[in-house]
């Protein structure tokens, strides 16, 4: 396996609504910024891929528009998948992986602005016995919490400290959309907005990107002072229908974390894919995480959720602390669908 | 064997049953055993989307209501976009100098549209052309009319017209169509960057 690891990253102050720009006026200044950070030359870049959702848009090839702002002509090896952009840097990954190419842009966006967006995530349901029922992203979630309480895996208590927890920390996140939160007391004395899911449990509606630079080997070395090697990368699928799945665990989880080797080393940060507080105790048993395991000190989904970039947000959290100096050894995980139904896991490591 | 002494098309086998429903074994079922299967749904969808047109588009929206077209300017490159979008799409830079364009423009490429479809409100044959608007970079649609469809070709200099004063929106539906502007023709070797 070829060494390859994030050298650079950037993402846009996320807001609720982007309501001046189009999506390529609002992704292309971090994607200048990415490759100014990163000293690949802007039309140096050996693969270019990119994560999005014509869904959110509601307009087809809506990404061949953002295109715009990585100077695609005269013409690139170029990719996209209608996925998180933790998928397009696992794609870049692969192409590195082949030999095909040493550098790769990885970014992706998501303005759920124009839409209704727990309506939107709706329609990835299956065609013929759920999505004719409209069950938005936040019912489903709720029954999938209603499960994981009655399992005993969390508590409503609990799930409103998560709350109270993400958004303190999203304080000092200077990116984040919400920033502090209410006391925990205070959360549990709001109404349902879907029993058992109160507004507090639930990520925002966001719109925002993120974009990343991978490098191989001594290219990595010699563009970052402390590269944040991708030591393990691994993504699992379950079944599509909710009636197949036990909702309170989460196996895909389980066999990408040991593929990804998240157990092979002490974890100091994990950024977490949590789209409801739910999530994360769900998550923090699949990956087999301590109790002092640092959880979402970005503030992850729950202080800002740009869809199709808040998967790969969550590697730019991590990689930034690696980058840093401030850990050494952490772990990202994405991911897509409802309930957490595709997964995405990968070890992140610093050296010396 | 072929047939060669007709223009028809030779006929297409296919193999049985490609396009019919597979049957459903529901031995295993025994109470829908007598219950008529379902053979297709239709489930009915529809989303609202509200659209921005971004920074960049909506300036040249402001303009075009009063009935002028300004492209953006790539400073790197210097190419000139119509309608701008916000970015240059050859150096990935954001567009930033405003550039008044003139109304008039030049074939540089186009197609006689012999199929009528549906929602279409033009008699068919019409010419639908990529028309290179004086001073931009890049052509945009539009639609030429006033000159018999067998006479429109390539470098054919063409002027705008434009709907009533005060007819006119944020909209590319204030240019009516296309129609010749009596001037001569520009040589191909002056389009070649635009083909």
């Amino acid at each position: 396996m070829r060494d390859v690891a994030i050298i650079a990253t950037a993402q846009t102050k996320h807001v609720r609504a982007a309501t001046a720009t189009n999506e390529v006026e609002m992704i292309q200044p971090v994607i200048q910024e990415v490759i100014e950070r990163s000293g690949v030359g802007r039309h140096d870049f050996d693969f270019t891929c990119s994560g999005s959702s014509d869904y959110l848009a509601g307009q087809p090839f809506s990404f061949v528009m953002t295109l715009d702002a990585v100077a695609a002509w005269p013409p690139i090896s170029e990719s996209h998948v209608e996925m998180d952009g933790a998928w397009a840097l696992y794609e870049a990954w692969v192409k590195i992986q082949t030999g095909h190419a040493d550098t790769a842009l990885v970014y992706s966006y998501g303005k759920s602005s124009p839409g209704d967006l727990p309506l939107v995530l709706s329609r990835m349901t299956d065609p013929y016995y759920e999505a004719p029922l409209w069950p938005t992203s936040i019912d489903i979630a709720a029954l999938q919490a209603r499960a994981a309480i009655q399992a005993g895996v969390t508590s409503e208590q609990a799930m409103a400290d998560i709350a109270y927890r993400s958004r303190s920390s999203a304080a000092a996140n200077p990116f984040a959309q919400l920033q502090n939160s209410a006391q925990p007391s205070a959360l549990m004395d709001e109404e349902y907005l879907a029993d058992p899911l109160r507004k507090h449990d639930c990520a925002p509606i966001t719109d925002g990107g993120v974009a990343i630079v991978l490098a191989a080997g001594d290219k990595a070395r010699a563009l970052c002072s402390r590269p944040a090697w991708i030591r393990g990368i691994d993504h699992r699928a379950d079944g599509h229908h909710l009636n197949l799945r036990d909702l309170t665990t989460s196996p895909s989880v389980s066999i990408a974390a040991e593929k990804a080797g998240v157990a092979n080393g002490p974890i100091e940060v994990a950024e977490l894919h949590t789209c409801f507080t739910h999530h994360e105790p769900i998550l923090r048993a699949a990956l087999g995480l301590g109790d002092d395991v640092e959880v979402n000190p970005s503030g992850g989904p729950l202080a800002a959720n740009p869809m199709m970039a808040a998967g790969l947000l969550r590697m730019v959290e991590v990689a930034n602390r690696i980058h840093s100096g401030e850990v050494s050894r952490g772990v990202a995980h994405a991911t897509g669908g409802h309930a957490l139904q595709h997964n995405l896991v990968a070890v992140l490591e610093g050296e010396g | 064997m072929t047939d060669t002494t007709s223009n028809e098309p030779a006929p297409i086998e296919l193999p049985a049953g490609v396009w019919s429903q597979p049957e459903v074994d529901m031995t295993a079922v025994a109470e829908l055993g007598s219950v008529e299967a379902v053979q297709s749904v239709r489930a009915f969808a529809s989303l609202t989307y509200d659209y921005t047109p971004g920074l960049a588009t909506t300036r040249f929206l402001r303009l075009i209501q009063e009935k002028r077209l300004v492209g953006e300017r790539c400073e790197e490159t210097g190419k000139v976009y119509l309608p701008p979008r916000g970015v240059s799409p050859v150096s990935g830079l954001p567009t930033t100098e405003q550039v008044e364009l003139g109304l008039d423009g030049t074939v540089v490429s186009f197609c006689v549209v012999n199929l009528d479809f549906t929602g279409n409100a033009q008699e068919i044959p019409y010419v639908s052309a990529l028309i290179l608007v004086d001073g931009a970079d890049i052509p945009i649609y539009g639609l030429v009319r006033e000159i018999p469809y067998n006479e429109v070709q390539p470098g054919l200099r063409l002027k705008s017209v434009w709907v009533e004063d005060s007819e006119l929106t944020t909209s590319f539906e204030n240019i009516k169509w296309w129609a010749p502007n009596g001037e001569p023709d520009v040589p191909s070797s002056e389009l070649a960057d635009y083909i």
